[in-house]
């Protein structure tokens, strides 16, 4: 009897110093791919995501190394209410460590503060939103690659060097409108630009031409289009309509993307500027990636600066996880790690994570080429500046971002 | 407006009794969920869309208005709660009652405009009416465009349930619907419910009754609305959020689906079908568009075959009034 | 006041869109008593069928503007005949939810195969350019719009209003069991109608593809609108509704100008306006 009693109490002991130990060890990981699968943003993240996720995982060479390491990924149809309730049981029932993409302000802020709560990760790499590593910011995020500062910021002060010194804005009559508009205002004005004028427009606006008339009787050097997503493209469509373009104004867009110029064609969007921080065509090690994902694409697309970021951001998550021994399923731990350490890879090169937890590297403005400098399928950018990473995004003096000691 | 439903007759206290037994079983079971293992916080957002789509039938299914713009008062309650939560600062209950409040005001302005028309002509009043009101929030600042209102604060609900525990949440949430639920009831049954069947079913007659019957559907758009307010209130304690996507077009339509699948006109089939399409949103979440075609395949279903809804073809079956 | 002449030029272009979909949904109402809420989703099917020509096909915009309407038309019958038929006699609510769930089908699987952002389709190149009014550049393609959707217009009110076959139809609407004596297939009739209601819509699709992006959700925002634009002008007349939709038109282009912020609202606003002086609309009849 007492013998048995021993051995029983012995055998607990044993097991719970094995749990104990695996979790010291725990070498599991689930990544979340949350994104648009299906709606406007599907190009640009959806699928893609996914995709560049699984070829992150494939080539961190974890599961040789005894890590087991997990993907989902859902659809969140551009809504918070969807999103957060995806993002809820993913943690709760799933036990997810890591969400990744989720593109879409509106989500990733909720997102944002979802992961806060229960201490687990988000990687954003979709979102425009700067308020993330600003007043939004949490220990448990980081904002990888670009925001609506920095685009602002680098294509604003890159156009006025160039000579676009006068401006004027066609505005998305909203929030985010009026962010980016008031942002890229301030950079023009201080890089010795002017502002003549501005039109808000309605979200989701069909016909542009009223608006473009104004713009054109503006005679600004620059029409800079505070807006998004397909009122972008139609703005551009209509705007070779009206002859912005070949009447000698320049067309600037803040928040555009490879897959927008796709959509549109180049006989639409040619001489277009603005800025990205990747580009398939930058460098030997994005080229390589790029073909490598292209071929494995459904439509044989090239990645997106969001699909880019997806696999980038992962590497430096396992990375982290390898550096601390194992998952210790504890998101502000792993973040702090991240920002400890340098980050490095061939899609974005070197860069750095800051403590307000917005990754920082170059910025490229690009211009779109025009049919005939077109080399062949997804052969769209010519670079024309660059702004190094450490002027590129929002200063950290400027940051209302709490975790930054002032 | 002839939906087909089965109540026109009156009540009588069998279908009176039948109605409390089934009533009384729902509550005992959903008041069970938390010890069942069922995952809380889904069966919280199937009962906010349950007690907004039993509003939607009080109108609809007794008033014999279909309004498709349902929407705008989930999502006005939804944001006016949530600034007073967050920018407020305003304990929950406050929280909620400003928002039905609001929502309140809506249905006595919207109703003024939109009772002037009958039939489709209501019909599309109250969509154009929500779109109205879809473009003013994504404009005005404090709605924060499409962002939305974000991490609101649960709080303690009079100063000692703390709501960010899920199981206190959900015995509030509960508490509200099944209030919520027992008021639009009891409206039904009341000499006003009287009147608007009689409405709904012979409005010359009524009218030559004696009855301003323009008072009386006014009367139950605004009842219904503010109900719609305090399910939207609800919500935001459960989503934590308040967004666009609670005043878009295509969330009156789901309201209409909800109703349309459980049956127009039936007490309990809102619920059934609020649960039945919560439930067919969360596990088809992963097929993206597909969930809007099927949304609308079985819009052409029930409207083709299934006109009374899963509950009015129950309750017809066993000759019942459900 | 030459930006003004500008606006108003630039309004009349939009005002041919809610011209030719109100008249659309007017001929469908005035003949079947449903209001078709597919009817944006048939706009879309018509910008993406010219699309589809143009890009499976090789077939150009002339060729589109027949075809499309044509082929959308079909569908439209084939839709009347298989599911709406069967409504007659129900309250005309179930039609409006019937069309609901059309439109919610249509649009997610074209949203399933063809993304949310958009094609292109470029505008054909005998009406590329534009020409300078002196007050403004006006792109050649949007005087087409503009001139070609008014001649459909009065084409179609001519047919209704002024033939043989518009006075069947007419009177089918009022009395069908007396039209029927006369031997006239009212059936077949109200068939043809919603075809040719549903072409209408497509036309506009078309029409519109070189504007606009061609995209799943392009006509489901815009019906909303244009049921605001039915309500204001009451569904009592063809010309009434053509009437209506081009003023419109102008007077959103009007608050482009003035003041461009309300100008997504103020066909609502309006709506609500017309609904407290006059409930019928503004041609309407009293219900």
């Amino acid at each position: 009897m007492t013998k048995s009693i021993t051995a029983f109490l012995l055998g607990t002991a044993l097991a719970l110093a094995a749990t104990t130990g695996a979790s010291a060890q725990d070498k599991t990981v689930k990544i979340g791919v949350l994104t648009d699968n299906s709606g406007l943003y599907a190009d640009l993240g959806g699928p893609g995501s996914t995709l560049a996720a699984q070829m992150a995982i494939e080539d961190s060479g974890l599961a040789a190394k005894g890590w087991k390491v997990d993907l989902v990924s859902a659809d969140h149809q551009n809504k918070p209410d969807v999103g957060t309730t995806i993002a809820r049981q993913w943690i709760d029932v799933e036990k997810v460590d890591i969400f990744m993409d989720v593109l879409n302000s509106g989500v990733a802020l909720a997102v944002n503060n979802l992961v806060k709560e229960k201490n687990v990760i988000l990687i954003d790499t979709g979102a425009a939103t700067s308020d993330l590593t600003n007043a939004q910011c949490t220990p448990n995020t980081v904002h990888w690659v670009y925001d609506t500062y920095m685009l602002a910021n680098s294509t604003g002060q890159a156009l006025v060097k160039a000579g676009g010194d006068t401006w004027y804005f066609l505005t998305a009559d909203y929030a985010f409108g009026h962010a980016l508009e008031r942002d890229t205002a301030a950079v023009v004005v201080k890089s010795g630009g002017k502002v003549i004028g501005t039109v808000r427009h309605p979200l989701n606006t069909a016909d542009f031409s009223s608006f473009l008339l104004q713009a054109q009787a503006s005679k600004a050097k620059i029409v800079g289009m505070a807006n998004a997503g397909g009122d972008t493209t139609n703005t551009i469509k209509q705007a070779a309509e009206f002859g912005i373009v070949s009447g000698g104004q320049k067309l600037a867009g803040l928040l555009l993307f490879v897959t927008d110029v796709h959509s549109l064609g180049l006989k639409v969007a040619q001489g277009l500027n603005f800025t990205e921080t990747f580009y398939w065509d930058l460098n030997d090690g994005t080229r390589a990636f790029s073909k490598r994902f292209s071929e494995r694409m459904k439509n044989k697309a090239m990645p997106s600066m969001v699909q880019a970021g997806v696999y980038s951001g992962l590497l430096h998550y396992f990375k982290a996880l390898e550096a601390l021994g194992g998952n210790p399923h504890d998101g502000a731990r792993v973040v702090a790690k991240m920002k400890e350490m340098p980050t490095d890879d061939p899609l974005f090169g070197k860069g750095s994570i800051r403590a307000d937890g917005r990754k920082l590297h170059p910025a490229y403005l690009f211009e779109v080429k025009k049919p005939e400098e077109s080399k062949g399928p997804w052969d769209y950018y010519k670079l024309i500046g660059t702004t190094p990473a450490d002027q590129a995004f929002r200063p950290l003096a400027e940051s209302a971002c709490p975790l930054v000691k002032k | 407006m002839t939906v087909v439903t089965d109540d026109t007759l009156p009540m009588t206290p069998r279908a009176m009794r039948d109605e409390m037994i089934v009533f009384g079983v729902m509550a005992v079971l959903l008041a069970l969920v938390p010890l069942s293992g069922i995952y809380p916080f889904f069966v919280m957002q199937a009962l906010c869309f349950a007690l907004l789509a039993c509003a939607f039938n009080l109108l609809v299914g007794y008033g014999g208005l279909l309004s498709f713009g349902h929407a705008m008062f989930l999502g006005t309650a939804g944001y006016v709660s949530a600034h007073a939560l967050k920018v407020w600062g305003l304990p929950p209950e406050l929280g909620i009652l400003v928002g039905t409040a609001a929502a309140a005001a809506l249905g006595v302005v919207t109703g003024y405009v939109s009772i002037r028309r009958q039939g489709i002509y209501f019909s599309m009043i109250t969509l154009a009416l929500s779109q109205l009101l879809y473009f003013i929030y994504l404009q005005v600042p404090f709605t924060h465009g499409e962002d939305g209102i974000q991490g609101i604060p649960q709080g303690h609900m009079f100063g000692f349930l703390d709501l960010s525990k899920s199981t206190v949440l959900y015995y509030v949430v509960l508490g509200g619907f099944l209030g919520g639920f027992l008021l639009i009831y009891r409206s039904i049954n009341s000499p006003f419910g009287e009147v608007l069947k009689s409405i709904r079913e012979n409005e010359q007659r009524a009218i030559s009754l004696g009855y301003k019957t323009e008072q009386y559907k006014l009367l139950a758009y605004i009842l219904s609305g503010t109900l719609a307010g305090f399910a939207g209130s609800l919500k935001v304690f459960v989503a934590q959020n308040a967004s666009l996507t609670d005043v878009h077009w295509s969330m009156s339509g789901e309201i209409v689906l909800m109703t349309l699948v459980g049956g127009l006109g039936t007490v309990f089939g809102p619920v059934v079908g609020a649960f039945v399409i919560i439930a067919m949103q969360q596990y088809l979440a992963g097929f993206g568009q597909w969930v809007t075609v099927i949304q609308g395949v079985i819009f052409v279903t029930c409207v083709l075959t299934f006109r009374r809804g899963i509950v009015g073809e129950i309750a017809h079956y066993f000759r019942r009034s459900l | 006041m030459q930006a003004l002449y500008a606006q108003l030029l630039v309004g009349l272009i939009n005002g041919s869109f809610y011209a030719l979909l109100s008249l659309g949904l007017a001929v469908i109402f005035g003949m079947l008593n449903i209001i078709n809420f597919a009817h944006g989703a048939l706009y879309m099917m018509g910008a993406f069928c010219a699309y589809f020509l143009l890009t499976y096909g090789g077939i150009g915009y002339w060729w589109a503007l027949i075809i499309a309407p044509i082929a959308v038309g079909i569908f439209g019958i084939i839709l009347e005949r298989t599911m709406l038929q069967w409504l007659s006699g129900l309250d005309h609510v179930y039609g409006l939810l019937l069309t609901f769930g059309i439109a919610l089908i249509v649009q997610g699987i074209f949203q399933n195969y063809f993304g949310s952002s958009g094609l292109p389709y470029s505008i054909p190149d005998e009406l590329r350019g534009g020409v300078n009014l002196g007050f403004m550049f006006l792109p050649i393609y949007r005087g087409w719009v503009v001139i070609f959707s008014l001649v459909v217009c009065l084409a179609t009110w001519y047919l209704i209003e002024r033939t043989r076959l518009g006075a069947n139809l007419r009177a089918a609407t009022e009395n069908p069991t007396l039209v029927r004596a006369f031997g006239i297939n009212v059936p077949r009739m109200i068939t043809l109608t919603y075809g040719l209601g549903v072409g209408l819509a497509a036309l506009a699709g078309v029409l519109s593809a070189p504007i606009n992006q061609v995209r799943p959700l392009m006509g489901a925002d815009l019906i909303i609108v244009v049921f605001a634009v039915v309500v204001i002008g009451g569904m009592g007349s063809i010309m009434g509704s053509i009437i209506t939709g081009f003023t419109l038109g102008v007077v959103e282009g009007l608050t482009k100008y003035f003041y461009p912020e309300a100008s997504n609202t103020v066909v609502f606003v309006l709506m609500v306006l017309v609904l407290l002086v006059k409930p019928t609309g503004l041609t309407g009849r009293t219900a």
